[in-house]
């Protein structure tokens, strides 16, 4: 008895995060940061942050992910901020919206940076050890238990589980019930996880070869170089905190050769003869995929990328693939410059179980059991960045719900993170989910480059963002407005200086007086441009500079997003109560009645997208709504 | 909580002395005062509640004299300002009527939106609601039923087709930007500009023809159908007197539909070369069979060439029965070459007009003119216009004509293309609208399944 009081004593906290891959380690930093007596459980703590696939952070709307959760205050864009060793703004040449930030990482510094932040995080502990079963009573999670029978209670409890709940991983003939990497899978808890009622899914992924870079003729390939200017990912720093040399990752393609490899071999693939179940994302497919699913298709391009200042290895971008190791071989020795290619590792892909994430609400906590929530990879996610994404949305809310407070959500219009949420809780998700510009609808004022306009004072508010940053971000809110104001009132005559400066870029001379604001709106001009016909213009920060040039420039579209936005907004505010019995709401159709008691959404926002529930029978919810509202007041 | 105006025949579309159609919703007076015109008064200077005498108006054009009413908030139905225009009951004109609200910057209601805005505004009491609910459910059904109706399917053939092209254009887009790496769009605007002009034309041409009843091309649409390799192509060729479509001997060259618009004599036709029918397992012919399986059906006079060289098999043999009861003339190509069929004998077996020809030579084209000429003077060919006659659909082809308008905007500004696709989706959404159908994961699927990309 004395005994056991001890243990329960001991091993109190408040929030228990089980995993510390990318959400794991956001989760448990929000937590902490937060107050919360926070243990993150790993079943190596060698593998706290490790990124068992492509060595980069960033690229085509993940890079937005990352700085939004740098505004809210996570750690992941300080982190590769850290430890890049390349870095790159994809799609320059484009809008402003659909720039996105991508840097190559040194594998074994960002895992070694994370864990120092966690290390020195007060109120976080890590422990090494496997969580095997999910303690519920009563419908309220109430904490977890570990493989050797430890108890942990804890008012919340987060599931990090990434690819490890039951992982099997497989290439050719070979199948191995291990986790990436080799490490342990998860085994207990996918079995507690169904005893708790919560359906699971099998979803399927896959890496590339990793190759000795001594062993590989770069003259052969296409060199690709970091930039020259720097951006950082964190708002914290600025691009001279961050300045390094660079390394560079090369461009090489697959042949007709390797193509008739595989196309040889493709019955020994374990994805073609049936011995893979899961489904895989269609965003990085398989090199036989892709020449299956593509055979008018010469040639696929291949970046090598380096792993990390520390090793030779090499990560083979574009070839991931389950085919047996002697066929890894042999199509590798077919690429240009891989000719005497060794392979470190083998290609494999990896089968694991996840949670169909409709069962969660939009801040991560099922909805059936309180206090538990998920985030990333075992939401169905793919990606380091949607992770961390997910993780710091657990993490806050776990805090804020232990502490009495109104959740952190996020929705489409406010942020990436929303469109990434909102679709994993709404749509039927047949495949590791992958982020990407095209999901999101309000994506013109979804940029990265406004990321801590949108979101830092969300941070502030759920207290992740300190006073000195606070303090940075207000200065900078209030010099972007001051400037456009200014900017906006500026008039600019026909004086021989103004002409010149217009012809030098080919503009239209002026005819009469015009504002500052309608040449800058010139496709030809812009902010920077026009500088020497502005003797007022005060010196400004080029983030400050940037915004100013954006905000006026795309008015007319932004301001339509925005009209868009207030409408959707309607729908979103108007909130369902969580004990809505749909069989009550006599006019709607039989099917959107079951859709809506399967998915039981948050708003009739989400009601009016989930599949089956037509307009019609939002706008009857909507009628019957008010009536509820209206009969409970009386 | 509703910010947007809303617009509607409030009087259904029976005919009758009187109908009114009836604007709402914060700005509804604004909205009206574009179209309405009393002697003496701007009508935010009518008083409320009062019958006014004037017209309604569509630019110069007036439609319809009207009893105008202004109900100020919350003093109406729906407790937001309102504006009636009692005009005579026609359904033609109460439908110009809508539409001028419409362009004026009302939206249509929805089913039941009337109703559904008093309840919420708190103008209707509880006990109504139920009321109010099985409303919207009754005239979303109804509305559901009546597009269905109305939307014909040579007219639903276009739009869909219209989609489809939007939908590629903006997927190839989207996969550049989400892999900038793998697909590049150097040189993309110029390959636009025209395919943007064609569809906006498309669109504009249903809209035209909505109005004044004009048709969506101007000849008769004639399909050329036959299997591969029979000389479709060739015939096109010779009609034309140009190499429009590539000729070669390989079976399958044309994998896409051609069209051209050509003069025969004193008809113009509208005329689609397919390609050939028959089994075949290659995808991208596969996609061509079907579109030339779509054409036929669209089509007001079908081409059916068969190889004067070769015997009739089982493809002409379906494809011949399935054509009976349509205006269909079989033409047996190649006369130049040894024949093994005879025009009698087939006409006997298929039921169909047939002629002998040469595409080669041009033997017989005089004959398949005058044929078609005595056809069409008989008017046994006629011509079906292509007129939306749906408020609801004209409504989502001006939204989609107003995306398209935005695209070109955006081209001609040289923006980034990033801003293209934006608008391109806004088009797309509309016109699925009108089919019944939503965007879903349409694009997502259509980037997937047209573009190798991703790590």
């Amino acid at each position: 008895m004395m005994k056991e009081d001890v243990l329960n004593q001991l091993t109190e906290c408040d929030v228990a995060v089980v995993g510390a891959g990318h959400a794991g380690c956001e989760a448990a930093l929000a937590a902490a940061r937060l107050g919360m007596e926070t243990v993150m459980f790993t079943v190596s703590v060698d593998s706290i942050a490790m990124m068992p696939c492509n060595p980069n952070i960033g690229g085509t709307s993940k890079g937005h992910l990352v700085r939004e959760l740098d505004a809210l205050g996570g750690e992941m864009g300080k982190n590769i901020d850290k430890a890049f060793i390349q870095s790159r703004m994809l799609n320059e040449s484009k809008g402003s919206a659909v720039h996105s930030l991508r840097a190559q990482a040194d594998k074994r510094e960002y895992t070694q940076r994370m864990r120092e932040t966690l290390e020195n995080t007060p109120h976080l502990v890590i422990k090494q050890a496997e969580a095997a079963k999910i303690l519920v009573e009563d419908g309220v999670c109430r904490g977890i238990e570990t493989v050797s029978g430890w108890k942990y209670r804890a008012k919340a409890v987060i599931l990090c589980t990434g690819t490890y709940l039951k992982a099997c991983c497989v290439y050719g003939e070979v199948s191995d019930p291990t986790g990436p990497n080799g490490l342990k899978a998860a085994t207990h808890l996918s079995d507690s996880l169904r005893n708790c009622g919560i359906e699971l899914l099998r979803f399927k992924t896959g890496t590339p070869a990793r190759i000795d870079g001594r062993t590989v003729d770069f003259s052969k390939m296409t060199e690709q170089k970091g930039d020259d200017v720097l951006v950082p990912f964190s708002f914290t720093n600025r691009a001279e905190d961050i300045e390094k040399p660079q390394v560079s990752c090369w461009l090489t393609y697959t042949t007709e050769e390797t193509h008739e490899i595989i196309r040889r071999n493709i019955d020994r693939s374990p994805l073609f003869s049936g011995a893979i179940k899961g489904t895989g994302p269609r965003y990085c497919p398989s090199i036989e995929d892709k020449v299956v699913k593509f055979p008018d298709k010469e040639r696929h391009q291949l970046f090598i990328e380096p792993e990390g200042l520390y090793t030779n290895e090499l990560y083979i971008s574009g070839m991931s693939s389950s085919l047996p190791e002697d066929v890894q071989h042999a199509m590798i020795h077919t690429v240009p410059g891989l000719e005497h290619a060794e392979i470190v590792r083998n290609a494999y892909a990896i089968m694991y179980d996840c949670l169909d994430p409709r069962q969660l609400r939009p801040t991560l906590e099922l909805k059936a059991i309180k206090g538990l929530y998920s985030a990333g990879q075992s939401n169905g996610s793919s990606g380091y960045e949607e992770a961390a994404a997910q993780g710091i949305v657990a993490g806050i809310n776990a805090a804020l719900a232990i502490k009495g407070e109104e959740p952190m959500i996020l929705d489409r219009s406010e942020a990436y993170i929303g469109v990434l949420i909102d679709d994993l809780t709404t749509k039927e998700n047949t495949e590791p989910y992958r982020m990407m510009t095209s999901r999101a609808e309000y994506r013109l004022l979804l940029r990265q480059d406004n990321a801590d306009l949108r979101l830092t004072p969300v941070g502030r508010r759920v207290g992740l963002i300190g006073d000195e940053r606070w303090a940075a971000f207000t200065a900078k809110r209030d010099a972007i407005e001051r400037e456009i104001e200014r900017v906006k009132g500026v008039t600019l005559g026909t004086s021989e200086k103004v002409q010149s400066l217009l012809a030098e870029y080919a503009s239209t001379p002026l005819k009469s007086g015009i504002t500052m604001e309608e040449l800058i709106r010139r496709p030809e001009l812009d902010y920077e441009k026009l500088a020497p016909v502005d003797p007022e213009r005060p010196e400004l920060p080029a983030d400050v500079r940037e915004q100013v040039n954006i905000e006026i420039k795309y008015e007319g579209y932004i301001r339509r997003q925005k009209q868009q936005v207030e409408h959707f907004k309607k729908l979103e505010s108007r909130l369902i109560p969580d004990d809505i019995d749909y069989s009550d709401v006599g006019s709607l159709r039989i099917e959107a009645a079951q859709k809506l008691e399967r998915f039981r959404p948050h708003s009739l926002g989400q009601a009016s997208r989930i599949a089956g529930v037509s307009p019609a029978d939002v706008a009857m919810l909507n009628v019957w709504l008010e009536q509820k509202k209206r009969e409970n007041k009386a | 909580m509703t910010t947007d105006v809303i617009a509607a025949i409030a009087t259904g579309l029976i005919p009758g002395g009187i109908g009114i159609v009836r604007i709402s919703g914060p700005g509804a007076v604004k909205v009206a005062e574009k179209i309405v015109s009393i002697s003496g008064i701007r009508l935010s200077q009518a008083k409320p509640r009062h019958l006014y005498y004037g017209f309604v108006t569509d630019g110069e054009k007036r439609l319809d004299e009207a009893l105008i009413a202004v109900m100020r908030a919350p003093h109406s139905y729906t407790a937001e300002d309102t504006v009636e225009l009692q005009c005579h009951g026609g359904p033609l004109v109460l439908k110009r009527v809508l539409a001028a609200a419409l362009k004026a910057g009302a939206r249509l209601a929805e089913p039941g939106e009337f109703s559904k805005r008093a309840f919420l505004n708190g103008r209707l009491d509880l006990s109504e609601a139920e009321a109010v609910m099985d409303l919207i459910r009754a005239e979303n059904d109804f509305a559901r039923e009546t597009a269905l109706s109305q939307l014909g399917g040579s007219l639903s053939a276009v739009i869909r087709g219209l989609r489809g092209q939007i939908l590629e254009e903006t997927a190839f887009i989207e996969a550049a930007l989400d892999d900038p790496e793998h697909i590049s769009l150097d040189g993309y605007p110029e390959m636009l500009r025209p395919r943007l002009l064609e569809m906006t034309k498309t669109v504009e041409t249903l809209i035209s023809g909505s109005e004044n009843g004009r048709r969506l091309a101007d000849g008769i649409r004639t399909a050329i159908l036959g299997r591969p390799n029979v000389g479709k192509s060739s015939l096109l060729n010779a009609l034309l007197g140009e190499e429009r479509a590539i000729v070669t001997p390989i079976a399958g060259t044309t994998r896409d539909t051609i069209e051209e618009t050509l003069r025969l004599g004193d008809v113009v036709l509208h005329l689609a070369d397919t390609a050939g029918l028959r089994e075949t397992g290659d995808t991208i012919e596969k996609l061509g069979v079907e579109r030339a399986e779509q054409k036929a059906r669209e089509s007001e006079l079908i081409l059916y060439v068969l190889d004067g060289s070769e015997a009739l098999n089982e493809v002409d043999r379906d494809a011949l029965a399935g054509l009976k009861d349509r205006q269909c003339l079989v033409l047996i190509n190649k006369s130049d070459l040894p024949q093994v069929l005879d025009p009698q004998e087939v006409e006997r077996e298929t039921g169909v007009e047939t002629l002998r020809i040469s595409a080669k030579t041009g033997e017989g084209l005089d004959e398949l003119q005058k044929t078609v000429e005595r056809r069409f003077l008989f008017g046994e060919i006629r011509q079906q216009p292509l007129v939306v006659t749906n408020v609801r659909h004209q409504a989502l082809l001006q939204e989609t004509l107003d995306a398209l308008y935005r695209v070109r905007e955006s081209l001609e500004l040289g923006l980034p293309e990033d801003f293209f696709s934006v608008d391109l989706m806004d088009a797309y959404r509309s016109l699925g609208l009108i089919l019944g159908e939503e965007a879903e994961e349409d694009l997502i699927n259509e980037i997937f399944g047209k573009f190798c990309l991703g790590k």
